[in-house]
């Protein structure tokens, strides 16, 4: 399938691919359908997290050029982080140098006035570490908005704005890489699904990094992420489930915070916020999500394996032929499948 | 609206009205982030909310700069959470001493079109649907009788803050059933340094105080799910919140 290397210009031109997971059939559609897909006993659940500008690029103390990208806020200035090496998202993360190897106590320099401390070691790896910025509070969060940018992809053509990676709907800033399955739905298409009974509700789920070029962390993702779970969207999940709808998750993030949350909790969902390390794959029994709305990624990626916990491996590979036919476009900024029982 | 523990943004928040509304705010207990351009005036009255027990941010950023408007959100739903009450206060003059149109220049009319209309409606792009998604949220953006009266002289302001009117109504019919309230306030003529730049020989008893202003409009905070969405109220008309 070829990659959209440019974010759209123009939102709800992206094409749907819909799935009917029990009539293993499958059919062409565009976003703006979404409303009319969905019954309206059905709820769609999304991610509220706006995208950080979560790469920043640094000197180490012997002055090498490294980047560090933030993988999750610790509280105060503390924030656990995966290093690369020079170079930047041009090359492919397998293709980068490794980072120069720290110590505890290494000063990484953003800016003269802007430092991260090492700190801390990720078990098993010298390039997961946790950092300590040198500014705190707001002048923390100002640092890395004015030095950090968004991560971004090989694929693309050019640098990524913050604009470019954030959804219509987006709040706190938890995600490191975007939440990418709501970038297509616009304010039109949302209110358009409220207007005919369908209920929206939202999460916040720190989506993390999707790849390190590091093989043996890289088989270790998705990383623990943490998530917070309203009382709004437990109701609306409930009010779902009491008038025969079902429950639609908008990308693997919310995914991962409903079916984390049920399988810590005895298959119940309890608001709050949480953290997940639950990888689903093909034998994944889902207790809480019933549909994904999601985008379209290679059958080689664990985003695929994710996948066959809605529908089988028989009707995914052939969709996915038939949308690389049909030139349908894959990755972050591609065209989108929905997957319905 | 409740207004204890709601998360506030109020741009133009280091002097003037904005200032005001900022301490009003938090002695109600909400929790605040001011944006503003100059950081050393942002970070007096920050301090000042601080000092009385309140809690206040000051980010130091230029709302008639695209570039700003992503950090300012961010960071404000980073250190307060997702916002609650986005107080569209930011604005400039355009070119003072006040001139006429045929003498304004071209990039001053557009300084102040990105200051009072392109800023506020990015702003509001990137916060209000989050408030849509919630179901709840307020904005209110700062307005002025120049919006609807023509007076000579302020041809800059007064169409950037019609343009600002418009939209504000435009957002409450787009999202009247969201629970998003929208409302264009008119604090009538105030004794801040703003007014003294457009009116140097004005006498500062005859205008109003911007702490008795920001009481009246925590009034209309107060009463936001119970006023007409998108409308437009003179602050000089209502009660201040006892």
């Amino acid at each position: 399938m070829i990659s959209a290397t440019e974010p759209r210009t123009e939102r709800e031109a992206a094409r749907l691919l819909v799935l009917h997971g029990k009539e293993a059939m499958f059919n062409d559609a565009v976003i703006t359908d979404l409303p009319y897909l969905l019954q309206p006993a059905d709820v769609l659940i999304v991610n509220d997290a706006a995208t950080l500008p979560a790469s920043l690029f640094a000197k180490s103390p012997s002055d090498a050029p490294l980047e560090i990208r933030l993988l999750q806020h610790l509280g105060g200035s503390d924030w656990k982080a995966v290093l690369l090496g020079s170079g930047d998202w041009r090359t492919p993360t397998e293709l980068r140098d490794a980072p120069e190897r720290l110590s505890l106590g290494s000063v990484l320099r953003i800016r003269k006035d802007f430092t991260a401390e090492v700190i801390g070691f990720g078990n098993g790896s010298a390039r997961l570490v946790t950092l300590r910025f040198s500014r705190h509070g707001v002048d923390m969060w100002t640092g890395i908005y004015a030095h950090g940018h968004p991560i971004q992809y090989a694929y693309l053509k050019f640098d990524l704005a913050l604009w470019s990676v954030q959804t219509a709907y987006a709040s706190r800033p938890w995600a490191v890489e975007m939440p990418s399955a709501g970038l297509p739905l616009t304010w039109r298409v949302l209110l358009e699904l409220k207007r005919r009974g369908i209920g929206l509700a939202w999460l916040t789920h720190a989506a993390g990094v999707s790849s390190i070029g590091d093989e043996g962390l890289d088989a270790r993702l998705p990383f623990t992420e943490h998530f917070e779970i309203p009382e709004s969207a437990i109701d609306a999940i409930q009010k779902a489930r009491l008038t025969g709808g079902r429950v639609i998750a908008v990308g693997t993030t919310v995914v991962r915070a409903l079916e984390g949350c049920s399988a810590q909790n005895g298959g119940r969902l309890i608001a709050g916020t949480g953290e997940t390390d639950l990888i689903i794959g093909p034998r994944f029994r889902r207790s809480v999500v019933d549909g994904i709305l999601t985008g379209l990624h290679d059958p080689e990626q664990s985003h695929f394996q994710l996948l066959r916990a809605f529908a089988d491996e028989g009707i995914l590979r052939r969709s996915w032929q038939y949308a690389t036919e049909n030139n349908y476009v894959c990755h972050e900024f591609g065209d989108l499948c929905l997957i319905i029982e | 609206m409740e207004i204890r523990n709601a998360s506030v943004l109020i741009t133009g928040g280091s002097r003037g009205l904005g200032r005001a509304l900022g301490k009003a705010l938090a002695r109600e207990g909400a929790r605040l982030v001011l944006a503003a351009r100059g950081a050393e005036e942002l970070n007096t009255a920050v301090d000042e909310i601080r000092n009385e027990g309140g809690e206040a941010y000051g980010i130091a950023a230029d709302i008639g700069d695209k570039n700003s408007i992503y950090p300012i959100a961010g960071e404000a739903a980073a250190l307060v959470g997702p916002v609650d009450i986005l107080i569209q206060n930011a604005s400039t003059l355009g070119p003072v001493p006040l001139r006429l149109l045929l003498d304004t220049d071209c990039e001053d009319l557009q300084r102040t079109w990105d200051v009072n209309l392109a800023g506020p409606f990015r702003l509001a792009k990137v916060i209000v649907g989050s408030m849509a998604l919630r179901g709840r949220g307020l904005m209110i953006s700062i307005t002025s009788d120049a919006a609807i009266e023509a007076y000579a002289g302020w041809g800059a302001y007064g169409v950037t803050k019609a343009a600002l009117d418009h939209l504000t109504r435009i957002f409450a019919a787009e999202l009247r059933d969201t629970g998003v309230r929208f409302f264009s306030i008119e604090p009538g003529d105030m004794d801040t340094q703003m007014h003294a730049d457009a009116v140097p020989d004005a006498d500062p008893a005859t205008l109003g105080k911007p702490d008795d202003i920001a009481l009246r409009i925590l009034g209309i905070i107060r009463e936001a799910e119970h006023l007409p969405n998108g409308s437009r109220i003179a602050a000089t008309e209502v009660e201040a919140l006892k």
